[in-house]
């Protein structure tokens, strides 16, 4: 399919130089064009990694503690104390908490749109799911907080009781508003619709001969779900789990509205506690002296080295399994 | 698997296995209902769980083993997933609707000629009144920006990844448009913030604004495009190639064309993603009250910083402002959606 | 066609709603002040002002319509960083600008120098939501224990001591602080250290450190938590207790009587604070001690960090001093009461108007 368009080609296929420098000028300056707005995106890459390295260093070197361990956010204090243990740990476990739901939610409301809606029905849920993802988060965040958490707070109550022997499920404060548990559950709901929008147009994509031939041979529908859909779709299923996930991760003013922002690494996901990288950068930047806008910088560039690595494992995840499935 | 079962149904002599009756469904669920009632009412719980939890849980499991008995396991994984996924369109479109609701219930009630037509110059911030003309115009403009800046160069960059892209290049572009597309809002804001405007190369301004949206919007455009462009079938290139037609004006005259409807909605929905972004925006501009045109000096204010903005000032009316501007913003997407559909239905090839 | 017809009505639409904007900005205008400025300027900073400002930018803006003034509550922080990268004009800070950061922000204003002025007192008022009790009565010694969540519960025996002949509930105390960077934070736990230094041991500071509680975004969500649970508390700037339905405001004993967090009371605390400053910047250092009569100790200054000489011309130094003059003036510091804040005062307010008047226009 990308047929290459080097001047060897053209000349070979061309000797005599008939077809005359227009062309190749043509080629020439549509390849340039359309290669530099590739090169473009490698540009700015490059550009926010090295913006973003610049000016995390002042606080780097003023720091006198261990930026990966420590917990405490002090950075304009004499001496300089910070560390992103707190911000790792509280942003992944709420995109941990994300995923969990929103994968699975996602993918189930995708298929329904797709395999057992009404057409029509089925376009009209579409849309109103899109539309979710048009809702600004701030909005998302006080309607977290205001409506949905108190609705909310008796099934972590639940959770704390009967499950209560499991460690993270334990709840020694009595509290259980401003959580992790809490955040992870608004976030779901937020990347709920960028991982069904995109699973939808992935599932509405397999060549219907694949189904009928499943259904012809009398499988149920499960079956042919699991037989013709999921091994075609399976790379575009990953790229919307991944997409959610690089949401969930990057998600700032919910999250800033309703966590509780301890400095404190609690693995008790049902206590009032936790903080994110985004959300640390929008609470902590107004104030912040200079040191402290250093610093919010550097945990903004982990942040992007751990959205970096989230999707290089993604891609070759998705790189592995096309070798086994055979589909195109 | 499914094929040895359907032999040895075959071998037992009925084409179709035996399948629960029509009315087994609708009174399992009765019952489960009953059973829930039950629990309400006598205060019997299960390890805690709500009366609806219960019956949910008696449903699926009742169904299960009813289907297990009398169909066979093929059938009774069919009717557990179809239970299943039936429940994620329950559990996904409840906070959905309620989100929505939630906004329209409180968004409505602010929503009158003047908040569409005024701006928020001289408005008392404990006063209701005032508008969102200011921070629409500025929606409109930084946004529009970012499209006209994103677009040409999202698609040009999938045209060089579909037609001319080979070897190492193409692969490492692909492979940094997709980690592009995880870049966090924040991220976008804090770049543009210590790249231009700390450096002093740009002001706060609208146009600081777009750049930042930018880097939000051409992965999504370089990424829907791409698989725009890879739809348009093969024999068209060729056949146009074979006729002696340039490369360039395959592409442009030719691929493009074709594939526009999916440019186009790819293009809308990278807009409706940014429309809403509001952590870049408040690195990147400065907050007016009145309305500036003027994208590349000044203050400009916008639907989302306008949200924020009113949310924090913590007055009952500049809260029930915020909601209504938020409104606004739902339904200013809900016609872009709209557009991109009339646009992509209009410009398809009539084929077929 | 139907596309030309809609690609049209689309047109007349944007053509008509920018007509509308030109009718929808220009207030009525009133004969132009003799002391108006014209042009437009940029402030940024703190937030705990932003209300104040606003009201003053109003004003002034309706008596001279010639004049745009910006303000964007970022932060002190981030309002100061703006400034001194020559951004905006001038800056709003809870905490002013001190000894070390002063360098700077005269090289900002070429020589200047670069002067604090206070403008806005506020009072931060502790609220609390509990059905049936008026008026809680809360020493700093209790109150630093209730902060620092070692009184736990509201019918604890060192609240009722305080409170004779008002019954509290057997309920945990559901605390509410900042979980953002705030100046509010700064002066209240400054408050707590100076005035029961055993029970609050932790560094005053924007940032909260006192284990237990939860934290709220904004003083507008502290106040919308504590107004919406029962049996909570908190610490707001005084201005966003109005309009709320269940959180009251407590009276705060500094040893001679229970005083209510009120314009009044606080304005006296502020006139009495020391400058810290010299010449013309007005740097002030609040007792929080006080053990006046009638003095409500908790409260809050916010200056406005300016160039006395040295901002450029594009900076619009003619509309900054206009500004803040009339922010200064009787009819500025009064519409303070009306809204909560707490004005400047007594010798002091006339220190600030003759830094105000020193500044140079051009």
């Amino acid at each position: 399919m990308s047929t290459s368009t080097d001047e060897t080609a053209q000349s070979a296929a061309d000797p005599a130089g008939i077809a005359g420098a227009a062309i190749r000028a043509g080629d020439r300056t549509f390849l340039g064009l359309s290669r530099g707005a590739g090169i473009l995106v490698l540009a700015v890459m490059a550009a926010i990694a090295a913006f973003l390295i610049w000016q995390a260093i002042p606080s780097l070197q003023a720091n006198s503690a261990n930026f990966l361990t420590e917990q405490a956010w002090l950075p304009d204090q004499t001496p300089s104390v910070f560390g992103i243990a707190v911000l790792a740990v509280g942003t992944l476990v709420t995109a941990v908490i994300a995923m969990l739901i929103a994968v699975p939610i996602g993918f189930g409301i995708a298929l329904f749109i797709a395999y057992y809606a009404r057409p029509k029905f089925g376009k009209a849920l579409g849309f109103i799911v899109d539309l979710l993802a048009a809702v600004p988060s701030i909005i998302f965040g006080l309607w977290g907080l205001y409506n949905f958490m108190p609705a909310v707070t008796s099934f972590a109550q639940w959770l704390s009781e009967y499950l209560g022997w499991i460690p993270i499920f334990a709840n020694d404060k009595q509290l259980w508003t401003k959580s992790l548990l809490m955040a992870g559950l608004v976030l779901a709901i937020m990347v709920l619709p960028t991982i069904s929008a995109i699973s939808r147009e992935v599932f509405l994509q397999v060549p219907r001969t694949h189904i009928e031939a499943s259904l012809a041979l009398g499988a149920t529908r499960w079956e042919m779900i699991k037989m013709a859909v999921f091994p075609f779709s399976r790379p575009g299923m990953i790229s919307a789990a991944m997409l959610g996930l690089g949401r969930a991760l990057g998600e700032t003013i919910a999250v800033a509205l309703i966590l509780s922002a301890v400095f404190e690494v609690n693995l008790h996901i049902t206590e009032p506690g936790g903080n994110s990288f985004a959300a640390n950068i929008a609470l902590k930047w107004g104030e912040a002296g200079e040191v402290g806008r250093s610093a919010l910088i550097a945990s903004g560039l982990v942040l992007f080295l751990i959205t970096l690595a989230v999707n290089m494992i993604a891609r070759w995840i998705i790189a592995r399994r096309k070798e086994f499935s055979g589909a195109s | 698997m499914s094929v040895v079962e359907v032999q040895e149904v075959e071998a037992a002599g009925h084409l179709t296995g035996r399948r629960l009756p029509k009315w087994g469904t609708p009174t399992l669920a009765g019952g489960a209902l009953l059973i829930g009632l039950l629990v309400q009412l006598t205060g019997w719980t299960v390890i805690g769980l709500a009366p609806g939890v219960v019956a949910a849980v008696v449903f699926l499991l009742g169904q299960a083993i009813a289907s297990l008995v009398v169909e066979g396991r093929r059938h009774a994984k069919d009717r557990i997933a179809t239970t299943l996924i039936y429940a994620t369109f329950v559990v996904a479109l409840t906070p959905l609707l309620w989100i929505l609701l939630t906004v329209l219930a409180k968004g409505l009630s602010v929503f009158n000629w003047t908040f569409f037509t005024s701006t928020m110059r001289n408005v008392s911030p404990r006063q209701p009144g005032g508008g969102i003309l200011h921070a629409f115009l500025g929606t409109l403009e930084q946004v529009g920006i970012a499209t006209l800046v994103s677009v040409p160069v999202g698609i040009l960059a999938a045209i060089y990844l579909v037609e001319f892209g080979k070897g190492r290049l193409k692969f490492w572009i692909s492979f940094f448009v997709d980690v592009m597309t995880g870049v966090p809002s924040i991220v976008a804001g804090l770049f543009i913030y210590t790249a231009l405007i700390l450096t002093g190369i740009l002001q706060q301004s609208g146009f600081a604004a777009a750049l930042a949206l930018c880097i939000l919007m051409i992965p999504v455009v370089i990424r829907s495009s791409e698989e725009m462009l890879k739809i348009v079938p093969n024999d068209l290139r060729e056949a146009a190639l074979a006729l002696g037609v340039p490369k360039w004006k395959v592409i442009l005259r030719i691929v493009v064309p074709t594939a526009i409807s999916g440019l186009i909605t790819g293009a809308m929905l990278a807009v409706a993603r940014v429309a809403g972004e509001t952590a870049p925006l408040l690195l990147t501009t400065f907050l007016a009250q009145d309305i500036n045109l003027n994208a590349f000096n000044g203050s400009q204010t916008s639907l989302p910083t306008f949200i924020w903005d009113q949310i924090s000032r913590g007055t009952a009316a500049s809260v029930n402002r915020a909601w209504g501007a938020a409104l606004a913003l739902i339904l200013f997407i809900l016609i872009i959606y709209a557009a991109a559909r009339i646009l992509a239905a209009r410009f398809a090839p009539k084929s077929r | 066609m139907k596309s030309t017809r809609a690609l049209t009505c689309a047109a007349l639409a944007t053509v008509g709603a920018l007509v509308l904007a030109g009718c929808g900005s220009s207030s009525g205008g009133s004969s132009p002040n003799a002391n108006c400025a014209s042009g437009s300027i940029k402030a940024a900073g703190s937030s705990a002002q932003g209300n104040a400002i606003t009201d003053w930018i109003n004003a002034y803006q309706t008596q001279c319509d010639q004049a745009t003034i910006d303000y964007q509550a970022v932060g002190s922080g981030a309002g100061v960083e703006q400034f001194v990268a020559k951004q905006t004009s001038f800056a709003g800070t809870d905490s002013g600008v001190k000894e070390g950061d002063l360098t700077k922000a005269n090289d900002r204003c070429a020589g200047g120098p670069a002067i604090n002025i206070p403008m806005v007192g506020g009072a931060i008022a502790i609220t609390y939501n509990l059905p049936g009790v008026d008026g809680l009565i809360l020493t700093a010694d209790v109150l630093a224990k209730i902060f620092a969540s070692t009184i736990t519960k509201w019918n604890d025996p060192a609240i009722s001591a305080l409170n004779a002949g008002k019954t509290f509930p057997d309920a945990t105390i559901a605390q509410f602080h900042r979980s953002d960077s705030s100046g509010t934070t700064d002066n209240f736990t400054k408050y707590l250290s100076a005035t029961a230094p055993t029970a609050w041991t932790f560094a005053p500071g924007k940032d909260w450190t006192a284990p237990g509680g939860q934290g709220a975004k904004g003083s507008d969500q502290v106040i919308a938590s504590v107004d919406g649970t029962a049996h909570s508390i908190g610490y707001v700037e005084l201005s966003y207790l109005f309009g709320t339905t269940n959180a009251k405001a407590a009276l705060i004993d500094n040893g001679a009587g229970p005083v209510e967090a009120s314009s009044a009371t606080a304005s006296t605390t502020i006139a009495a604070a020391a400058i810290t400053g010299s010449g013309n910047d007005l740097l002030l250092k609040i007792d929080y001690t006080t053990k006046a009569s009638g003095a409500y100790p908790i409260v809050l200054v916010t200056y406005e960090v300016v160039c006395e000489k040295g901002l450029s011309a594009d900076q619009n130094p003619a509309l900054v001093k206009s500004f803040l003059t009339f922010a200064a003036s009787d009819t500025g510091q009064n519409m303070l009461n009306a809204s909560g804040y707490v004005p400047i005062t007594g010798s002091l307010l006339t220190k600030v108007r003759t830094a105000v008047s020193s500044l140079a226009t051009s």
